[in-house]
């Protein structure tokens, strides 16, 4: 049952390892997202964020541990909860074979919306994200650019409350990035919580309020950028970045 | 309910735009239908119709050698050629450069042997009814013995029950000769004159004809063809076939990005799984008609029997819908244990063909032994096809076939309960 609160999420002492894993993924996690925010999740490869958001939206199960969304546990047999957020995958996450306005109605079908509600929410996020021209068309043969506009119009075709974002910009061309952040900009003014992840720190810094760094699976800093910034006298995020996670690759 | 018509809608879309995959499922199996029984007619009409060809090389100078020929000609079986004498040795390559699949040398002292049983018996017989039949029983195994043989050559690619049959048409040609021989010794030694002819002939010929008729359920004495028996075989093949389109399909999904927004979605993924059942068990009934009706219209005009349908319409539909259930089952359960397309289309494009073989689509099953056979009973083809047989070709009701049917029921819902501990153990649900 949901109880009021003003978190979008909340984990606490979360523990999860994949089967065929030794290590665990996370021992022990705490992590708070508030409400309305525009929140940065950021680290680099293979430090764990794509599993968290997997985790926060239900895809994998803790082993230990609560996860809540608005109130209710995360990935739990109550599937309430997965009307309330959307999930934008790193993945292009539709049928390459159907038309945008196709890919629209399967999605907001299984979103749990009616004919109706799902022919107004197509012509209006087809109009917003530029695919009026191609709304018939199959999607195997757009852009990239294009591509990334249908998962994201999937994503939040139920208008939900979190939307969850895995790198939704990579790969695209200034002004594509640059109206999918406008978007999402609108979308949080409108009461969506957001929650980014990026290896675009530029992209970052102007899209998000508050952030946490994750490496290794654990939170090695978390707060407003700003104050992260004052804090660790860095001009940047990517500086601040590479102060915190070194220098060295990733695997 | 909307759900799940949009999902069947999905994936009528997504299948009416997989041009490979819909001709994998229908110009295929059509193909193979028209192909299979194409040759299997064929091989009905060289034994039942066209006359297998063969060579005899006659080295007997006596008559006995030219009545096996004329009665070999009379069986109807064959088409005799005649080689001259001295072709023996190289009877083989006169069968390569004449196309004979068969060939007898009658050997030189043929008819000299044949007048020589015929004489032993005919003493016996005189023997026995004068009441002396001791005093001529060595004299007559002296005589009787050493008969040479008739050779007979053929072609490898005659399979065995044909060669059975063959040699069992020669025994009865070989039979009529000594017999009329026989006669003919047996009567002039008692009565010192020749056997009337049309005596000969009433002695010979008053056999028993034998009248061959088909046994079916409702009555109907329709002589099945090889349509009735390739078109509902293949037809099975073909809808456990939609494998290779929808063992991918549930493959893609699972492995593609879709699959992580569904599960994050309010709606239980069996929906769509249900939606491809649904989707494809219609395009299963709808294989069983484009080949039935193939059958039945286009078959007459390129040669081949039209392909009757039963007289029970109602089970028909009731067989077709539930081996296409088991089909498609079948398919999903493959496509949720795959881990990769080409897993799911490798495996299940092999074990289908296998399922084929120890269902009896290859082989008939009753003519499989021991461990075969046991293992039919396990392949859902097995039951299918003993359903359409019954039903195309013993004139069965729906009653007939509620065994199989049974059957075929049992093992989808077995297929359907491994499918849900798929999904389960792979957090799929």
């Amino acid at each position: 049952m949901a109880v009021a609160q003003s978190f979008a999420v909340s984990i606490e002492n979360m523990s999860f390892r994949y089967p065929d894993n030794d290590d665990p993924s996370f021992t022990n996690l705490n992590l708070q997202i508030p409400k309305g925010t525009r929140f940065g999740l950021f680290g680099p490869n293979g430090a764990g964020k794509t599993t968290l958001m997997n985790l926060m939206t239900g895809v994998l199960t803790a082993d230990e541990g609560a996860i809540k969304l608005l109130g209710y546990t995360a990935g739990g047999q109550d599937k309430k909860v997965n009307k309330l957020f959307g999930f934008v995958p790193q993945d292009f996450s539709f049928y390459q074979e159907l038309s945008p306005a196709e890919n629209l109605e399967f999605f907001g079908a299984w979103a749990g919306l009616n004919k109706t509600e799902i022919t107004n929410r197509t012509n209006e996020l087809l109009h917003i994200l530029g695919l009026d021209d191609v709304r018939n068309k199959a999607v195997e043969k757009f852009s990239g650019g294009m591509k990334r506009r249908v998962n994201l119009a999937i994503g939040v075709i139920h208008n939900p409350q979190v939307l969850f974002l895995d790198e939704p910009t990579v790969g695209v061309d200034v002004q594509t990035r640059h109206a999918i952040i406008n978007y999402l900009h609108t979308l949080n003014k409108n009461g969506t919580t957001l929650i980014y992840t990026s290896h675009q720190l530029s992209e970052a810094e102007d899209l998000c309020e508050q952030i946490a760094m994750i490496d290794e699976g654990k939170i090695i800093t978390q707060g407003h950028i700003n104050d992260l910034l004052k804090e660790h006298k860095h001009d940047s995020l990517e500086e601040l970045f590479i102060n915190l996670t070194g220098k060295a690759y990733r695997n | 309910m909307f759900k799940l018509w949009v999902s069947i809608k999905k994936d009528i879309r997504i299948l009416l735009r997989d041009k490979v995959g819909i001709s994998l499922m229908f110009v295929m199996p059509i193909i193979l239908v028209v192909v299979v029984t194409s040759i299997q007619n064929s091989t009905f009409q060289l034994v039942n119709k066209n006359k297998l060809p063969i060579l005899i090389c006659n080295m007997d100078t006596g008559k006995s050698g030219v009545q096996l020929i004329e009665s070999i000609d009379k069986i109807g079986m064959f088409k005799v050629s005649q080689i001259p004498k001295g072709h023996e040795k190289t009877i083989s390559d006169d069968m390569h450069s004449q196309d004979a699949l068969l060939g007898i040398v009658i050997p030189a002292n043929f008819s000299a042997e044949v007048n020589a049983k015929a004489k032993s018996a005919s003493d016996k017989a005189m023997a026995a009814f004068s009441g002396q039949a001791d005093t001529v029983k060595n004299t007559i195994k002296k005589e009787t013995s050493g008969i040479g043989p008739l050779t007979l050559y053929y072609n490898p690619v005659l399979q065995e029950s044909l060669r059975f049959s063959i040699q069992g048409a020669i025994r009865s040609a070989l039979q009529l000769v000594q017999t009329r021989e026989t006669l003919r010794t047996l009567y002039y030694s008692s009565n010192e004159k020749e056997l009337p002819k049309s005596l000969e002939n009433e002695m010979l010929n008053s056999n028993t004809t034998i009248n061959m008729l088909p046994v079916s359920k409702d009555g109907t004495r329709n002589t099945p063809n090889a349509s009735q028996h390739n078109v509902p075989a293949w037809t099975i093949f073909a809808m456990f076939f939609v494998i290779m389109s929808l063992g991918g399909s549930v493959v893609r999904e699972k492995v593609s990005g879709s699959f992580i927004r569904l599960k994050t979605l309010p709606t239980n993924y069996l929906v769509g799984l249900l939606s491809k059942q649904v989707t494809y068990l219609g395009v299963t009934l709808l294989q069983a008609v484009v080949i039935f009706s193939i059958g039945i219209w286009l078959f007459p005009y390129i040669g081949l029997p039209a392909l009757n349908l039963p007289q029970d319409i109602f089970a028909l539909f009731i067989v077709t819908l539930v081996c296409g259930w088991c089909a498609v089952s079948y398919a999903i359960c493959v496509g949720v244990f795959a881990q990769t397309q080409e897993q799911a289309n490798g495996f299940g494009a092999i074990s289908i063909v296998i399922l084929a073989c120890i269902g009896g689509l290859m082989v008939p099953s009753f003519a499989m032994q021991g461990l075969a056979k046991t293992l039919s009973n396990f392949s859902p083809m097995h039951w299918c096809l003993q359903a359409y047989y019954s039903l195309f070709l013993e004139g069965a009701q729906l009653k007939d076939v509620l065994n199989n049917i049974g059957s075929l029921f049992i093992i989808t819902v077995i297929i359907q309960f491994l499918t849900y501990l798929g999904l389960k153990r792979k957090n799929l649900i």
